[in-house]
């Protein structure tokens, strides 16, 4: 294909892509539409951490943290810290929250990326780990902006949208609302909400890496040496790199807490920032498509682990209520998977052969079949 | 009052001095691995969790006394060790560092939900070595465990110091570490060193576990913190020094301990111990940023 035609191509299979997520909540339960709420959600902050490593070759094992700070500020600014005896009023509406989220996020962002400048390889790995880590104790530690331990509750506030959703006659469906003239249901608005702002990331994370600064980020990748005796900054396109990648974490922690309507310090554990690492692993470093199916992975491979039937990766209509339960390496362990601690097991043994199976990812397993396709047109032709 | 300030003092530096023992060991098994591998273990803690939980179950469940359960444990460390990096770190270990972090947390997830799986959440008790005798020292109170673990973390560096200068095996470590493919050449089974890194990092490891349940209480988790202060002692001390590690194990639990001390008395009184973690983490940068190669490590040379 000519990069013409390519570009024809991905603009198509985008456009088919928004299509199929909007008329995805037709076919699946309104329970469902909340998971795959957290699918859009995770997809936000892997398009910023792929931003970040996958395209400029930094490795954060502390996104999460950035997380945190989004989905704080959205609850602060909702909720309001003044019960807990800090200067923010509450009252603001939870999607005009979402801005000032990432844009907080991502200035925390750019502040990390400057000591971060001096760090490669492992020992940003090390301290963005190091972050990640003592980020729940530092949120404890600022009681009268964070509630400490206890948290934010959003809940039933005037400020979520939705909260004045209404019961319907038919007891067995969802409270509804009104909003711009449609009817949702608060699943449904939480999905339509994630997954506008997350196709809106996408296209953003396109426009950013396909023109100039995208090309210094890659090179900086490649080789910080040809790109610095090339005129690249790499302070600049560093810390640029760190700033967006955190500011898209940020929105992603703030509509994580719209989503939970309540945050603590265990909302954003150190396991988020492990799993969205391995998500963008999953996904593929350095491409954007790949990504959808590290969200999935990252929103499902939890649940899938502790023994969850397959059923809830598929739209109700496929399984038609039965559910499809499958074993995890058999029963042979006497004691099985759902014990405490055997999805965590399962969850570690998938990593590790991840990494020995597809060490570029499912992107790259894309790319790989894509190359299989477009060689053998080319020898064709000849 | 200056007297009573005074024995608060050095109570808390010989608290310090216990806890810095602690990260002192975990640190040197970091450093082992790194020096020999160039990888760094996440998995670290949860290795030393393992070995922890292994002694305990030889004692209660097997009821062996508590030496043979020891050496026991320390044996199996050693070849748990080589094992998982004959099967998990060397088909990883000649790729993408990003590879070997999502390797090593895989092991982590994984060792941690074994221990719960196996041995439950429950916080369990193990004994000391070193018996629960308590000493007052002029007013300070010294206990015998805390000794034991300050004279076993100095103890194994001297070792480890001899093992590296004096003997062949620590030559041929050497060699593997520095340069690979030279030291294939001249005879070194370069895999085997690795191998026999990991297997000593693990044995180092089972010895802080097991020094660290004692005082902290056996549970899964026990090692998680313990993790993060043990890089901030590695990366204090100089990543690859095996002395850096104990001089920055024994200084950041003095620190941490000092900061607590100081906040008590009015100063620094911003510090609460919720910002332990964080000042470890703040260590871990300044260290990185100020002096990377930290205080006893040699600057790294690249090569371009």
């Amino acid at each position: 294909m000519t990069p013409r035609e390519q570009r024809i191509f991905g603009f198509a299979v985008f456009a088919a892509f928004v299509v199929f997520v909007f008329v995805l909540p037709q076919f699946i339960s309104d329970f469902r539409a909340r998971d795959y709420a957290y699918v859009g959600i995770y997809l936000i902050a892997l398009l910023g951490l792929n931003i970040l490593t996958g395209y400029t070759g930094q490795i954060s094992l502390g996104h999460g943290a950035f997380m945190a700070i989004g989905g704080y500020t959205t609850a602060i600014l909702m909720a309001g810290n003044e019960q807990f005896g800090g200067p923010v009023p509450s009252g603001m509406q939870d999607i005009w929250t979402l801005p000032i989220a990432g844009l907080v996020a991502g200035l925390f962002g750019l502040a990390f990326g400057l000591p971060a400048l001096r760090l490669s390889g492992l020992y940003l790995a090390l301290a963005t780990f190091a972050v990640a880590v003592a980020m729940p104790s530092t949120v404890k530690r600022f009681e009268e902006y964070t509630g400490g331990g206890e948290g934010i509750q959003l809940f039933g506030l005037p400020e979520l949208t939705g909260s004045n959703a209404v019961a319907p006659a038919d007891p067995n469906a969802p409270a509804t609302f009104e909003l711009l003239g449609l009817t949702f249901t608060q699943n449904d608005w939480m999905y339509y909400l994630a997954w506008s702002i997350a196709l809106g990331a996408f296209a953003g994370a396109w426009l950013i890496l396909r023109g100039r600064t995208g090309r210094a980020f890659r090179a900086v990748r490649d080789s910080e040496t040809a790109a610095v005796s090339s005129g690249v900054s790499l302070a600049r396109y560093k810390t640029l790199a760190f700033g967006i990648s955190a500011a898209y974490a940020g929105v992603a922690g703030g509509l994580f807490a719209i989503a939970s309507a309540f945050v603590n310090p265990d909302t954003f554990p150190v396991a988020l920032s492990i799993f969205l690492l391995v998500g963008i692993v999953v996904g593929g470093l350095g491409g954007l498509s790949g990504l959808v199916v590290g969200a999935i992975f990252v929103a499902f491979l939890p649940l899938w682990a502790q023994g969850q039937d397959l059923g809830s990766l598929l739209p109700d209509s496929v399984i038609q209520g039965d559910t499809v339960s499958i074993p995890i390496l058999g029963d042979f362990l006497f004691k099985g998977t759902s014990a405490p601690g055997g999805p965590a097991i399962v969850y570690g043994i998938v990593l590790i052969l991840l990494m020995f199976v597809l060490p570029n990812g499912v992107g790259g397993l894309f790319r790989r079949i894509g190359q299989v396709i477009t060689n053998r047109r080319y020898s064709r032709s000849k | 009052m200056i007297a009573a300030a005074f024995t608060d003092f050095m109570q808390q530096v010989v608290s310090g001095l216990a806890s810095g023992g602690i990260y002192a060991l975990l640190a040197l098994a970091l450093v082992i691995i790194h020096r020999s591998t160039g990888v760094i273990n996440f998995a670290q803690g949860e290795m030393a969790t393992l070995s922890a939980y292994i002694a305990w179950a030889l004692i209660v469940h097997h009821s062996w006394s508590y030496w043979p359960a020891f050496a026991a444990t320390l044996v199996i460390s050693f070849f748990g060790g080589i094992g998982i990096h004959t099967a998990i770190i060397r088909p990883v270990e000649s790729g993408s560092v990003l590879r070997i972090v999502i390797v090593t947390i895989g092991l982590l997830v994984a060792i941690n939900g074994f221990v719960v799986w196996q041995w439950s959440g429950e916080p369990q008790q193990l004994q000391s070595p070193f018996g629960t005798e308590v000493y007052d020292v002029g007013g300070v109170v010294v206990a015998a465990h805390d000794i034991g673990t300050i004279t076993v973390a100095l103890g194994i560096v001297l070792l480890l110091g001899a093992l590296f200068r004096f003997t062949k095996v620590g030559l041929a470590l050497r060699a593997a570490a520095v340069n690979p493919e030279e030291a294939r050449l001249v005879g070194v089974r370069v895999s085997w060193m690795l191998g026999l890194g990991w297997g000593l990092a693990a044995l180092l490891g089972g010895v802080a576990g097991m020094l660290t349940a004692p005082t902290v209480g056996l549970d899964p988790n026990m090692m998680a913190a313990v993790l993060i202060y043990s890089f901030a002692a590695a990366v204090l001390g100089g990543i690859d020094s095996p002395i850096g590690a104990v001089v920055g194990g024994l200084l950041i639990g003095v620190l941490l301990n000092m900061l607590s001390f100081l906040s008590q008395y009015g100063m620094f009184d911003w510090f609460t111990e919720e910002l332990r973690l964080p000042m470890a983490l703040l260590i871990i940068l300044a260290v990185l940023l100020i002096r990377p190669q930290g205080i006893l490590g040699r600057p790294e040379v690249k090569r371009v």
